[in-house]
């Protein structure tokens, strides 16, 4: 695994860990963030984290593919 | 009213003109029927996908919850999210072994990689027995949905019997092309109604959303976060966490799967889908604007919190287009579930009886079974039974035990491990547990009454999926015979 993969996967994981224990991290109703109240705000925002994370893998590994098929590599 | 009522029949027929042209001319073979010869590309894919988001449960439970429980209901936002991350993985693998395969249901990717029928039928009888109560849901939403947007003209039997009927007409003309197409209508018409009313809604009433839910935290204090003691953060972790694990685990999610063209669809989708769930939001939005407006709505009267607002606010032709966005909400969830459960009993059940059965006739035998099963959950959903809650609240529990089983499974072209017998076992203790206890009513607050209110707090499915995974280990470290090297190489 590359390390672009490997990154790639970190990020998809932290958002995915921020949304599991989001209450844990951000259980409260101030600041407003865009007129959500944090905790909405925060789910929100992991769920982006989640779509960039899932994208970044999704380029790293179509990159690693890209990489390894030419040289006949046992990828 | 009658505005509303020509709204909706026209999106009624509409759906079934699209559900019935989608066979254009082609021959209904099996493969063809029930997982379209596997030639579907990105689009169609994802629109299946994305049409299990958006049922009767998200669109009325969704705009429910927020209105009755406040933050618990953000649940629903991140345990869809944490699945479509899941998928990325998952959803490939299944799709490359099912696909060399050829397989149809869900059951067969037990049956097949444990070579044993035993766990097929299980596996077959555990899904029909979870999708009977969600197809009920949906029927049971669109009772509602119709008799409200109609202004009580239709009644909830009349549009459960007349879509039902609509239901069975088109799942049996063309299979899963027919919830392909009229899940395209669905969810350009859901996406725009339920941004429209989301934005509209607290822009209205309470010039804003900062200002709306300011007025709710300082009315209701606590509402707007989860409590310390109940519906607290760990329920609200181990719930996203069980209920990520169950998503796929559904049989029509299967089928949905099946489908594609190509694995790359899915890890496509992994991307675009938690952002297209975003749309949630929105119609939490029409729930919390709700509470100010129509107040008093308890229990599961909260359901109608989205309905009754629309009404209150709207002209007639618009509560119509709401209710017809509802409408196809049921329909396309229904028609999938109808599609897997039919397939499943053809295909796990029948057929391991009558082997010697051709596809052309487990086709036929498919075919028939979609009015047997839509009349069940007909007669289940108009019966106003108690007993239907309970069973669609194991539902999901009763799917989820399926994971550590499949996921051993999709491992076991290399490790040969677990065996069939630990798998048939484990999720026979996982379904019992599951069983007993919803039976008992039982929560870990009562199971574990000197524990600390972090472990009470848990979903209790916990328990039933670590007895599970436990069972599944035992029973299959006892069973398991070291297999001659040749034999392990030939695998």
């Amino acid at each position: 695994m590359t390390t672009a993969q490997r990154g790639a996967r970190c990020v998809a994981l932290v958002a995915v860990l921020s949304l599991v224990f989001s209450p844990f991290l951000a259980n409260r109703v101030t600041p407003y963030i865009l007129g959500l109240p944090f905790l909405l705000a925060w789910i929100v925002a992991s769920v982006l984290l989640t779509s960039i994370g899932v994208g970044l893998m999704y380029a790293a590994d179509a990159h690693a593919a890209k990489g390894a098929s030419p040289a006949g590599g046992r990828a | 009213m009658s505005a509303a009522l020509a709204v909706l029949a026209v999106t009624f027929l509409l759906a079934l003109a699209l559900g019935l042209a989608a066979r254009g001319r082609r021959t209904m073979t099996l493969q063809e029927w029930s997982v379209a010869s596997r030639g579907f590309g990105g689009v169609f894919v994802f629109l299946l996908m994305a049409g299990e988001i958006y049922t009767t449960f998200t669109f009325l439970g969704g705009s429910g919850w927020a209105y009755g429980r406040g933050a618990p209901a953000f649940y629903i936002l991140c345990y869809g999210t944490v699945a479509y991350a899941i998928s990325y993985f998952l959803l490939p693998a299944i799709w490359r072994y099912a696909t060399a395969r050829r397989l149809l249901s869900q059951a067969d990717l037990f049956a097949s990689p444990y070579e044993s029928r035993a766990v097929g039928i299980l596996v077959g009888l555990v899904s029909v027995v979870a999708l009977v109560p969600y197809l009920v849901l949906q029927l049971k939403g669109l009772g509602i949905i119709v008799s409200e947007a109609s202004y009580g003209r239709v009644s909830a039997t009349t549009a459960v019997w007349g879509s039902t009927g609509a239901l069975i007409l088109y799942v049996v003309v063309s299979g899963v092309r027919g919830s392909a197409w009229t899940a395209a209508l669905k969810d350009g018409l859901i996406l725009v109604v339920a941004v429209a009313l989301g934005l509209y809604f607290p822009a209205h009433y309470d010039g804003g959303l900062h200002a709306m839910f300011s007025d709710i935290a300082a009315r209701h204090p606590g509402f707007l976060t989860l409590p310390a003691h109940g519906q607290s953060a760990w329920w609200f972790s181990s719930t996203v966490a069980l209920t990520a694990l169950g998503f796929y685990m559904w049989p029509h999610s299967f089928s949905s799967t099946y489908t594609a063209r190509d694995a790359t669809v899915f890890k496509k989708n992994a991307i675009v889908l938690p952002l297209y769930q975003l749309v949630l939001l929105f119609v939490f939005f029409c729930g919390f604007a709700a509470i100010a407006r129509v107040p008093g709505l308890t229990g599961s009267q909260a359901d109608l919190s989205l309905l009754r607002l629309a009404k209150l606010t709207f002209e007639p032709w618009m509560v119509g287009v709401i209710g017809a966005a509802g409408l196809l909400t049921a329909l396309v969830p229904g028609s999938m579930l109808l599609l897997s459960g039919a397939t499943v009993i053809a295909q796990n059940v029948v057929r391991p009886m009558r082997p010697a059965l051709s596809d052309h006739a487990v086709g036929i035998i498919a075919r028939l079974f979609v009015p047997v099963i839509a009349v069940v959950a007909v007669l289940l959903a108009l019966s106003d039974n108690a007993g239907i809650v309970n069973l669609l609240l194991i539902a999901y529990s009763l799917v989820t035990q399926l994971l550590p089983a499949l996921l051993c499974g999709l491992a076991r072209e290399r490790w040969r491990w677990p065996t069939a017998a630990g798998a048939f076992c484990g999720i026979v203790a996982g379904e019992l547990m599951v069983a007993w206890l919803t039976g008992v009513r039982a929560s870990l607050s009562h199971l574990f009454p000197h524990a600390p209110p972090a472990v009470q707090d848990l979903n209790v499915g916990v328990v039933a999926l670590a007895v599970n995974v436990i069972v599944l280990i035992g029973v299959s470290a006892s069973t398991h015979r070291r297999l001659p090297l040749s034999k392990v190489g030939a695998a």
